[in-house]
């Protein structure tokens, strides 16, 4: 009754103006945006209330979080190092040395350079690798790597996770049987294999054909967790009322119950980024994710494990790049969570 | 007195005359996001030994906050002021113990949900038990024969075989009645009623309010009771207190603030309350049958809707074999308890169920088996307000975009044109024209379903199915969208199916009214005739049951209905859901 009606309403292009709670969400929110813009338009006549939109109110309470705020600080600030001092594709960076760039001779034996007291970079302030590369520059490059991956494999396994279950949440019937059959089975397929003998394969496509495999295989939980926001927003009386006025199923989907989703997606697009980041470092260090000469965080573990006894540095610096990220992302997601938890609106001790 | 006085340590001071609780200058603020904000301030009042204090107020009053500060139940962020003295004994501000040994014991609490406020996965039995077992010493076989005598008491059918059952075995009046036990079981001094019937029908809500009263005067016990429902306070109260807003508006005893109400508020709340046989009053009884045109809006013939089975669970047939027509520009009110199909077949009406057998036709057009794009057109001719105005509006669409969304989708219209609709509609349902901009949850109830109501009005229907649009609202705001509703409807001239709980609503509204019972039409008939003389006596017990705010009348009526059951009407609704 209600699967056949996805039909012929021409796509639109979400406007500047949509809500910026949704702005994240376009992507695939981007429908029948001009509703909203009506809504959203300049005043006419009489002044428009200040309306305390949802997007304030949990831009406000996350802010409010400590942990949230600094995480968020921390994880700009590598972004800012890692893609500003290499720079980036054509873009050249503020760093004097290239991460491909070799020199004869160790300098102090490649120890690092970086001073805390007095504070000073230094020639070489991460040290350099055995075979003579800056490693600061070879850490930035790493550091790139991993976060484009992170962000892709965030960004694929949110789209297609949220889909899945908003589909199957929805549509209920055969539709939900086969697809959260199809998402028990991804669930059971051990996550490390599927992606090591895939990863082997494509190794050619680089980081980016990396990333969208690992979204393809890390999307079941949010599957799972879109899917029950569904069955209990469908059963809600305005997707009553919407259908009643004949709204299509895709305009239920992506216009009513989407947007009242958007709390757990981003909370779980959040950790997945950081889930990304440590999956990326695991499947390097075996040796299936970023090949050499290129280069990740997880690789640089890797080449230089065995340097652990004699220059600990060479591990040190890519695995508290890896814990900072990892750990900020998981901040940023915690305060996000409590942010989009209705229950606090009520009352703060 | 079969219960035994064993129990009761404090029973000679009840005795005495003096109040069992006093309340004085009891002030409640809750914290909200760094700053106070007062639920109630400077509550006053006395209870005296054997008698109900009603406390009445609208949502927000501060009646029920007020109740449970006594009894150290608020949440964590809450600050209590005052004093409260049980029996001489202060309770404000007491350390935690001591409150628990006063909670169950000398202050039994019966809560508005039995549902929710009995554990579900544990049996009736074991729950009384408990409230024993954790302020008396005594054996397993010693308090098992107290839960049953407690249950007879409370008259539960069969109190041997129900001490093994789970909540969700009983039907809610017997939940109910399980609360009241637990309420009971230490022999309280004070029995807390917070709202001890909203969640009931009419039926089960007489039946709940009799017991109430039985054991009042059977055990000598005080009685707080806490409502918004007048019809429930005339029925039992001696006297009553009015809030408004955190205050005391008025205090007074039953009889006379229910004839000279003095406070202006007082006034409102009972001028605003329907009461049942206040229209039909002095409306001529029609003569016999009125020969009508035959121009529907719409026909409902022979419907049967079923919720579909899953596996081996037979299907569920919620509606057997219902027919009824309404006339064009005609109000129906279609009036039933829980779980007689009214909403059922007000939402097969909006096309939002698929209809098993039987037909309905909306402006002469069978709507059965028709597809999403056959339904299109149908979708403009008929809409549908729903009961509660918080879930029925999308928290993520401003109030512009949901009154627009039925005109964006059938009228195409975009931006300016829509814009000027919409405000035409806020208009109409007397909202400012800025509240376009708003969300939902910036708006009260009230005004949240007015938002309804324009959203549905926005197509210009030939048919408005209207779904218990008012029993989430408060008594006063019920009154305003009620007139707001009447207004509309002769502005607008549409047929409607007004389905509600509540006789006294539909009789201001409708000019037919039909009674539903268990899936199946009871009774359907002119306004005057259902109400002065039903035929069915599923329809006479609903009349009997529904509580009227008048003291003097209600306790008449109360005596109609004791005779009517006498004579047979058999009193078959509690029956377990299970």
């Amino acid at each position: 009754m209600m699967a056949q009606d996805i039909e012929n309403e021409p796509e639109r292009i979400p406007p500047d103006n949509v809500p910026s709670t949704e702005l994240e969400m376009a992507t695939f929110v981007g429908i029948d945006n001009e509703l909203a813009e009506t809504g959203m338009g300049p005043p006419v006549g009489s002044a428009p209330m200040a309306a305390k939109t949802e997007f304030r109110i949990v831009a406000k309470r996350f802010f409010r979080h400590k942990a949230a705020r600094a995480g968020l600080i921390v994880l700009a600030l590598i972004i800012l190092l890692a893609f500003s001092s290499i720079g980036f594709g054509p873009i050249p960076g503020w760093w004097k040395y290239d991460y491909t760039e070799f020199e004869p001779t160790l300098t102090d034996g490649g120890a690092p350079t970086l001073s805390i007291f007095p504070p000073a970079w230094g020639d070489h302030p991460f040290g350099q690798s055995n075979e003579g590369r800056d490693y600061f520059a070879l850490t930035m490059r790493g550091l790139q790597q991993s976060l484009i991956i992170a962000f892709i494999v965030g960004i694929v396994s949110t789209i297609v996770g949220t889909v899945i279950g908003a589909v199957s949440g929805y549509f209920r019937g055969r539709i939900e049987s086969v697809l959260m059959r199809f998402t028990d089975v991804m669930i059971t397929i051990p996550l490390l294999a599927i992606a090591a003998v895939i990863a082997g394969q494509i190794g050619g496509s680089g980081i980016v054909g990396l990333g969208v495999l690992l979204g393809l295989v890390t999307w079941t939980s949010l599957a799972r967790i879109v899917r029950g926001e569904f069955l209990s927003l469908r059963e809600k009386e305005f997707v009553d009322a919407a259908r009643s006025v004949g709204a299509s199923s895709r305009r239920i989907i992506f216009r009513h119950i989407l947007p009242n989703t958007v709390g757990v997606i981003t909370v779980s697009a959040t950790l997945a980024i950081s889930g990304a980041i440590l999956l990326e470092t695991a499947l390097s260090f075996l040796n299936f994710g970023v090949k050499s000469p290129d280069i990740s965080l997880g690789l640089l573990l890797q080449q230089y494990r065995q340097a652990m006894d004699v220059r600990p540095y060479l591990f040190w610096w890519p695995g508290v790049f890896i814990v900072l990220i990892s750990l900020s992302v998981n901040f940023i997601g915690d305060g996000l969570r409590d942010a989009f938890d209705p229950r606090q609106t009520r009352a703060k001790a | 007195m079969t219960v035994g006085n064993v129990f009761d340590p404090v029973f000679e001071t009840v005795r005495s005359g003096e109040p069992i609780l006093k309340v004085r200058g009891l002030g409640v603020d809750f914290s909200v996001d760094g700053s106070w904000v007062m639920a109630s301030e400077d509550v006053e009042f006395d209870i005296n030994p054997g008698e109900v204090l009603a406390v009445v107020g609208e949502s927000g009053s501060g009646k029920s906050v007020s109740a449970m500060s006594i009894l150290g139940l608020l949440p964590q962020n809450a600050r209590v002021s005052g004093s409260a003295t049980l029996l001489g004994r202060e309770l404000i501000g007491v350390r935690e113990p001591m409150l628990r040994a006063v909670r169950g014991k000398e202050i039994g609490l019966i809560f508005q949900e039995p549902m929710t406020a009995l554990n579900p996965v544990l049996t009736v039995g074991f729950q009384i038990n408990e409230m024993l077992l954790s302020h008396f010493d005594m054996t397993p076989d010693e308090s098992r024969r107290r839960v049953i005598e407690l249950m007879k008491l409370v008259d539960l059918p069969d109190p041997e075989k129900r001490f093994d059952l789970y909540p969700h075995q009983l039907s809610g009046g017997q939940r109910q009645r399980v609360m009241i036990a637990m309420a009971l079981a230490c022999d309280p001094v004070l029995l807390i009623a917070d709202e001890p019937t909203t969640a009931l029908d009419v039926t089960v809500q007489a039946e709940i309010l009799d017991l109430l009263r039985d054991l009042h005067h059977r055990l000598d016990s005080a009685i707080l009771l806490i409502t918004h429902d007048m019809g429930v306070v005339a029925d039992l109260a001696d006297r009553v207190v009015v809030m408004q807003n955190g205050h005391i508006v008025e205090t007074g005893p039953a009889q006379e603030l229910f004839t000279y109400p003095q406070n202006a508020y007082t006034q409102d709340l009972l001028a605003a309350v329907p009461h049942l046989g206040s229209e039909i009053a002095d409306a001529a009884t029609p003569d016999g049958r009125d020969d009508r045109p035959t121009d529907w809006a719409l026909e409902v013939v022979d419907l049967v809707l079923e919720y579909p089975g899953r596996g081996r669970v037979p299907p569920f047939r919620a509606v057997d074999g219902v027919s009824f027509k309404v006339p064009q520009g005609e109000i129906l009110g279609l009036v039933g308890e829980s779980g007689s199909g009214k909403s059922t077949i007000g939402r097969a009406v909006a096309s939002l169920l698929p209809i098993t057998d039987g037909s309905i036709k909306i402006a002469g057009r069978d709507i059965k088996g028709l597809s999403q794009r056959d339904l299109m057109p149908m979708r403009r001719k008929v809409a549908i307000v729903f009961q509660d105005p918080a879930s029925s509006l999308n928290p993520r669409m401003t109030i512009g975009e949901s009154i627009g969304e039925p005109l964006f989708l059938h009228e195409k219209l975009r931006k300016g044109a829509l814009a000027g609709r919409v405000e035409k509609l806020l208009d109409s349902v007397r909202l400012r024209r800025d509240y376009r901009y708003r969300y939902p949850h910036e708006l009260s109830g009230g005004q949240r379903q007015r938002v309804g109501i324009a959203r549905a009005l926005s197509l210009g229907p030939d048919l408005l199915v209207a779904d218990e649009p008012t029993s989430a609202l408060d008594v006063s705001v019920q009154a305003h969208v009620l007139e707001l509703f009447k207004d509309l409807q002769e502005q607008y001239v549409f047929a409607c199916l007004f389905i509600s709980h509540d006789l006294a609503v539909v009789e201001i509204l409708a000019k037919q009214i039909a009674v539903l019972h268990r899936g199946q039409l009871a009774e359907i008939g002119s306004r005057e005739r259902i109400l002065r003389d039903p035929q069915d006596p599923y329809t006479r017990r609903l009349l009997a049951a529904a509580p009227v705010p008048d003291p003097a009348e209600q306790a008449i009526r109360r005596e109609g209905r004791r005779a009517l059951l006498a004579a047979g009407a058999d009193p078959d609704d509690d029956v377990a859901t299970a």
